[in-house]
């Protein structure tokens, strides 16, 4: 460099350009301005007779952002105007427009930020920078940074370029205010950097073509500070697509293209791949883009095969497919995917992350496991098979033990699916769920997707079949069936065949039903014919309706029969059946007391103390039903299960109250519906032999029956139980002593682990707060709700199941109205 | 010569009248009320009664034949169906008589009646089980001459012929033979030429009871499970499962068409006789009278519906009577 002063060429440019900015500086005749900026020009080159090209690199090193500033400075509206028809203005801005586009950049950036605002200098500039965009000048800034060897002296250069291309939204946004143009917001300048991207990679491989070395590494931080930025959706958006069309033709462009993502810097991998993945329409386009990055970069590999699979659940299934279909597309890649399974086996079977997260997670990893299944072939589970079952197995009882039936359902289907795919030899595992949107879409995954062109050809896994439904056993309504078209020409009008009632037309019953309560007990007990047991277990519910007083003579017998009672024969609906002659000996003649010892008792099953549950709340339901009394006494014997009965008013009643109330005028109208006449709660007297027994020996475990153990499910119900009672015993006087040990209880119980048990809490909350008077709930429990509320919201914000954060708020919604009905806000 | 219950046959009576049902203990009819022709409520009917009961035969009613017409003509005979003793008998009804006439000796106990066709004046063509299990038997009448034996091949195995239908094409004079096999299947026989036509499994269960209608060239059969099967014959002659009807409840013992083809009546082990539309299969009435098996079915040309049962009992019902 110690050439440059000797050298006369560059010691002319030197002069020219000081004596440019001593005129500029200094004049105020417009024409001479005019001519020393012409003269300027011929160093950018472009006009009739350019500067020779030493000068114009002289000029373009040294002394452009200098001159840049300096016509910074001389901005303002007078200067301009110093020649008509904005001449002035078009040369200033050509400067700006064709010299090198990094300096004008940054000399431009640096003038809106020091420029006062608003001011007119300001707007001039921003609208300067709008040009500048708009002229593509971007990808002239990119490509130059391209081309530059990266020198340790450029880098610094390069840190600031590139947060003033990125952050360009956020500084003009700052300075302009309500200004603001439009090209500069993000949801705008985001796709034209996009574009402009583009334009440069075009611009490094066509020099690349030419055997010209280049570097896409500015390129590369761009689009990840970019994404870091969080404007993946606007970047990638234009970027993908295009680059899917020209990386599918073009190897050397699939070479640009994961070197671009192979110099994204590590800290902003993350987010160019999640962006990429979720923008990519499928496992080949992901291939293309990013080739064996996975291998390449530590980096890489974590994010797709960690962080998108485990640690994040929010992509939806199309992304997770194309991610592990690139795992799966190339050999190299292929160990991770089968790792990816494994270690996605073994989360989905701990029965810890069953327990605590989110169901939503749970979905997608089983989503995964599907996915990565669909995509092996047979060979390559068995190298892993055994770790695989072992996995699988432990996730199966985990799954199968939890409380939730979504998450039970979900174990059964990964099952079912892996299971056969693992195993294919061994017997298929079947189980019976209920198919709903869910279920079909998790099995459709487990068939690999038609276009995949999988290296391996993974057979088509066996797709369980639920039970089909059995036919309806009625007789058909009598459709044209089997009839031979057009081969009846009589003029046979069926009108005259109009059909009989057919109503009695039912399923023949040989053995007849006892007659007397007293006989069922027997019949239940002893009878070996097991048709006559069907028929007295069929009519007992109308029998002990109808006779509630020889019902009461044998009431604990018959409870205790019924409970004990076990399906000896297929018949349809027992479970039913024998649940609703249960509930009518509970409401006939409150067997509470005994059942709710029974619960608490030894040698009983699972089953058998849920189903005490389900009849206690049952009855409680039916006897705290208003209007219960005025029900005709009889009712059919196989009747449907309890409904709400209407008062049944005469006719003529009803038409008198419409035309009385046709002719009256109200002056107030009140909650016009009139709801079932008034009637005590008949829960009043018993509830509270449903209720305390239950309550009081929870945390007692027997030998047999461990409720804070691992019989959770049952705890769950207990507590569902217990809140459905507390609500049900609304208006009655032992519900303030009830809320206040159900509040205890729930205190007690508040950290389980179980997501069905805490929803069980939260609900038994909102019944206490539904159920007991308000103003007794503040005189009595004020230190229970205080704890209850913080309680509350604690679960409201941190719970991982979203049921509980929903039951929470609505809990907490019930607290606030309660404070607002009693403490009425102060006037203002 | 009373049979003993549990047997089955079948009788055919040269009638006084238009309707004469005969039982086994060959009492005479109960009261004989004519029947009026009572036209169908308007909807929603409740189910009809029995326009009449004849009572005493003091067995289960295994069969039923109305027989009608030509009033004097003096068609003895009639027959069929055996007995546990193995007969087959013929009767001569002419004038209110009621003599046996002449017997045929059955080589095979089953539950399968007999089929007869009149093939010409005082010539009728029987059709009842042979020997061996599996075998139809084709006999002459009254001359007894043994027609000709149909044996399914031997891997075809369809068990014993549980029913049988004779019946003419109206193109051409060759009897045919409908048989229903314990198997589910039913069988058209060419009876001259001793081959089946075609075969084709309806039902699950042996089939109990078919009828046909030739005019329709579709026919309909019944058996122990909870289904009808509706089938029909090509020009091929080939038997083609047109549909199932399901029922309430399962077993059906015999099924008819009424002559007019317009309604299907079901006897059910179930105690009721159904009312089908027969072009459509509609189900028109469930007739809850007997209360046992309703055994067997039968028509009256003018439309009147006879159906004996294990209760003792013949009921006569008079439904959707003919314009």
């Amino acid at each position: 460099m110690k050439s440059r002063g000797m050298d006369p060429v560059l010691s002319t440019v030197r002069l020219t350009v000081r004596e440019a900015v001593h005129t500029l500086s200094s004049s105020e005749d417009g024409g001479c301005i005019f001519s020393t900026l012409g003269s300027l020009k011929r160093y950018l080159g472009e006009t009739e007779n350019p500067a020779l090209p030493e000068e114009q690199e002289e000029f373009a090193r040294i002394h452009f952002s200098t001159f840049l500033r300096c016509l910074v400075g001389k901005l303002s509206p007078d200067w301009l105007e110093l020649l008509p028809d904005g001449q002035l203005e078009e040369l200033w801005a050509s400067f700006f427009l064709e010299g090198p586009a990094d300096q004008a950049f940054l000399v431009l950036m640096e003038a809106i930020e020091g420029a006062a605002s608003p001011s007119f200098r300001l707007m001039k500039m921003a609208r300067l920078l709008a040009r500048f965009l708009s002229a593509g000048r971007m990808a002239a800034v990119m490509e130059g940074q391209c081309r530059q060897q990266t020198e340790p002296a450029f880098s610094l250069l390069q840190e600031t370029l590139l947060s003033k291309v990125v952050g360009l939204p956020d500084h003009l946004g700052n300075r302009l205010q309500r200004e603001n143009l439009a090209g500069f917001f993000p949801q705008n300048y985001f796709p034209l950097l996009g574009e402009e991207l583009l334009q440069a990679l075009q611009v490094v491989v066509e020099s690349l073509r030419g055997g010209l070395d280049c570097s896409v590494s500015f390129l590369s931080q761009v689009l990840g500070k970019a994404c870091v930025h969080g404007r993946q959706k606007e970047l990638l958006g234009v970027l993908v697509p295009r680059l899917t069309a020209l990386t599918q033709g073009s190897c050397l462009w699939q070479r640009v293209c994961w070197r671009l993502v192979e110099r994204v810097p590590d800290r902003a991998m993350e987010a160019v791949l999640t962006g990429l993945v979720e923008a990519a329409s499928g496992p080949e386009v992901l291939s293309w883009l990013l080739g064996n990055l996975v291998m390449k970069s530590k980096k890489a590999q974590f994010v797709m095969t960690q962080k998108l699979l485990f640690l994040q659940y929010r992509y939806t299934t199309p992304v997770l497919r194309s991610l592990l279909g690139y795992l799966a597309m190339d050999s190299q890649r292929r160990p991770l995917l089968i790792q990816a399974l494994k270690e996605l086996l073994e989360t989905w079977g701990s029965s810890s992350a069953i327990r605590r997260a989110p169901l939503a997670q749970q979905h997608y990893i089983s989503k995964a496991i599907l996915v990565c299944l669909a995509h092996l072939g047979e060979a390559e589970l068995q190298d892993c098979r055994d770790e695989l079952l072992a996995s699988l197995m432990a996730g199966v009882q985990s799954h199968l033990d939890s409380s939730l039936p979504s998450v039970r359902r979900l174990g059964m289907i990964v099952a079912e699916v892996a299971s056969a795919q693992i195993h294919p030899e061994g017997p298929p595992l079947r189980f019976q769920y209920e198919e709903d949107e869910l279920t079909r879409e998790l099995l459709a995954l487990a068939t690999p997707q038609p276009a995949a062109d999988s290296p391996s050809e993974a057979g088509p896994p066996v797709a369980p079949l639920t039970a089909e439904t059995p036919n309806e056993e009625m007789v058909s309504s009598g459709g044209p069936q089997a009839q031979p078209e057009g081969s009846d020409s009589e003029l046979d009008s069926d009108d005259e065949f109009v059909p009989y009632d057919m109503s009695g037309d039912t399923e023949l019953r040989s053995s007849k039903a006892p007659v007397y309560v007293r006989d069922c007990v027997e019949a239940l007990t002893t009878s070996e014919n097991w048709e006559r047991w069907e028929a007295t277990l069929r009519a007992l519910e109308g029998l002990i309706f109808r006779s509630p007083a020889a019902t009461q003579e044998v009431s604990v017998e018959l409870a205790k029969v019924l409970l004990h009672l076990e399906e000896k024969t297929g018949v349809a609906g027992f479970e039913g059946l024998r649940q609703r002659a249960l509930v009518a000996v509970t409401v006939t003649d409150p067997v509470a007391e005994y059942l709710t010892t029974q619960f608490y008792a030894l040698n009983y099953s699972l089953r058998q103390r849920m189903d005490i549950l389900d009849v206690l709340t049952l009855a409680a339901q039916e006897l705290s039903r208003p209007g219960r009394r005025q029900k005709p006494p009889q009712r059919g014997p196989p009747g449907p299960g309890p409904q709400p009965g209407s008062p049944a008013t005469p006719a003529w009643r009803a038409v008198v109250e419409e035309r009385i109330r046709s002719k009256t005028r109200r002056v107030s109208k009140g909650s016009a519906g009139q709801g079932p006449a008034a009637d005590p709660n008949k829960f009043n007297s018993v509830a509270g032999y449903f209720f305390f027994p239950l309550i009081q020996l929870f945390d007692r475990p027997l030998v047999t029956f461990d409720l804070l153990g691992d019989d959770q499910l049952v705890l769950g119900r207990l507590v569902h139980t217990l809140g459905a009672l507390m609500y049900l015993s609304v208006n009655t006087m032992v519900a303030v002593p009830m809320g206040k040990a159900l509040l205890e209880f729930v205190w007690a119980l508040r950290f389980h682990g179980d997501i069905y048990v805490r929803q069980g809490l939260l609900s038994a909350v909102s019944s206490v707060l539904l159920s007991v008077p308000a103003e007794r709930l503040l005189a009595d429990l004020p230190d229970e709700l205080l704890e209850a509320q913080s309680w509350l919201a604690d679960v409201a914000q941190k719970d991982p199941d979203e049921d509980c954060r929903t039951l929470a708020i609505k809990a907490l919604l019930l607290l606030e109205k309660l404070r607002d009905k009693l403490l009425p806000p102060p006037p203002p | 010569m009373p049979l003993a219950p549990g047997t089955s046959h079948t009788s055919d009576f040269a009638g006084r009248s238009w309707s004469e049902a005969w039982t086994e203990g060959r009492d005479t009819p109960g009261d004989c009320i004519p029947p009026s022709m009572v036209a169908p409520p308007s909807p929603p009917p409740p189910p009809p009664d029995p326009q009449f009961v004849l009572r005493g035969s003091r067995s289960a009613v295994h069969a039923l034949h109305f027989c009608g017409g030509a009033q004097g003509q003096g068609h003895p005979l009639l027959l069929s169906g055996q007995g546990r003793d193995l007969r087959v008998h013929v009767w001569d009804l002419a004038e209110g008589r009621n003599a046996i006439v002449d017997s045929v000796c059955l080589e095979s106990v089953g539950f399968c009646r007999g089929s007869v066709l009149a093939c010409g004046p005082q010539r009728w063509m029987l059709a009842m089980p042979g020997k061996g299990g599996d075998e139809v038997q084709i006999l002459e009448m009254p001359s007894k001459t043994s027609v000709c034996s149909l044996k399914p091949e031997a891997e075809a195995r369809p068990g014993m012929p549980m029913c049988l239908q004779l019946w003419q094409a109206d193109s051409s004079p060759l009897p045919l033979l409908l048989a229903g096999y314990e198997d589910g299947s039913v069988a058209l026989w060419d009876v001259s030429a001793r081959k089946v036509c075609s075969r084709v499994a309806c039902h699950e269960e042996p089939v109990m009871g078919l009828d046909f209608d030739s005019q329709k060239a579709r026919g309909v059969s019944g058996s122990a499970e909870k289904a009808l099967a509706v089938w029909s014959l090509d020009e091929q002659r080939a038997l083609q499962v047109h549909g199932t009807h399901q029922l309430t409840n399962p077993g059906v013992a015999d099924v008819r068409i009424r002559p007019d083809r317009r309604l299907l009546a079901t006897a059910g082990w179930d105690h009721r006789i159904r009312v089908f539309h027969w072009r459509t299969m509609k189900p028109l009435a469930v007739l809850a009278f007997h209360s046992a098996a309703v055994h067997c079915l039968a028509f009256a040309t003018d439309g009147l519906l006879a159906a004996g049962s294990g209760d003792q009992r013949i009921s006569v019902w008079s439904l959707y009577p003919r314009m």
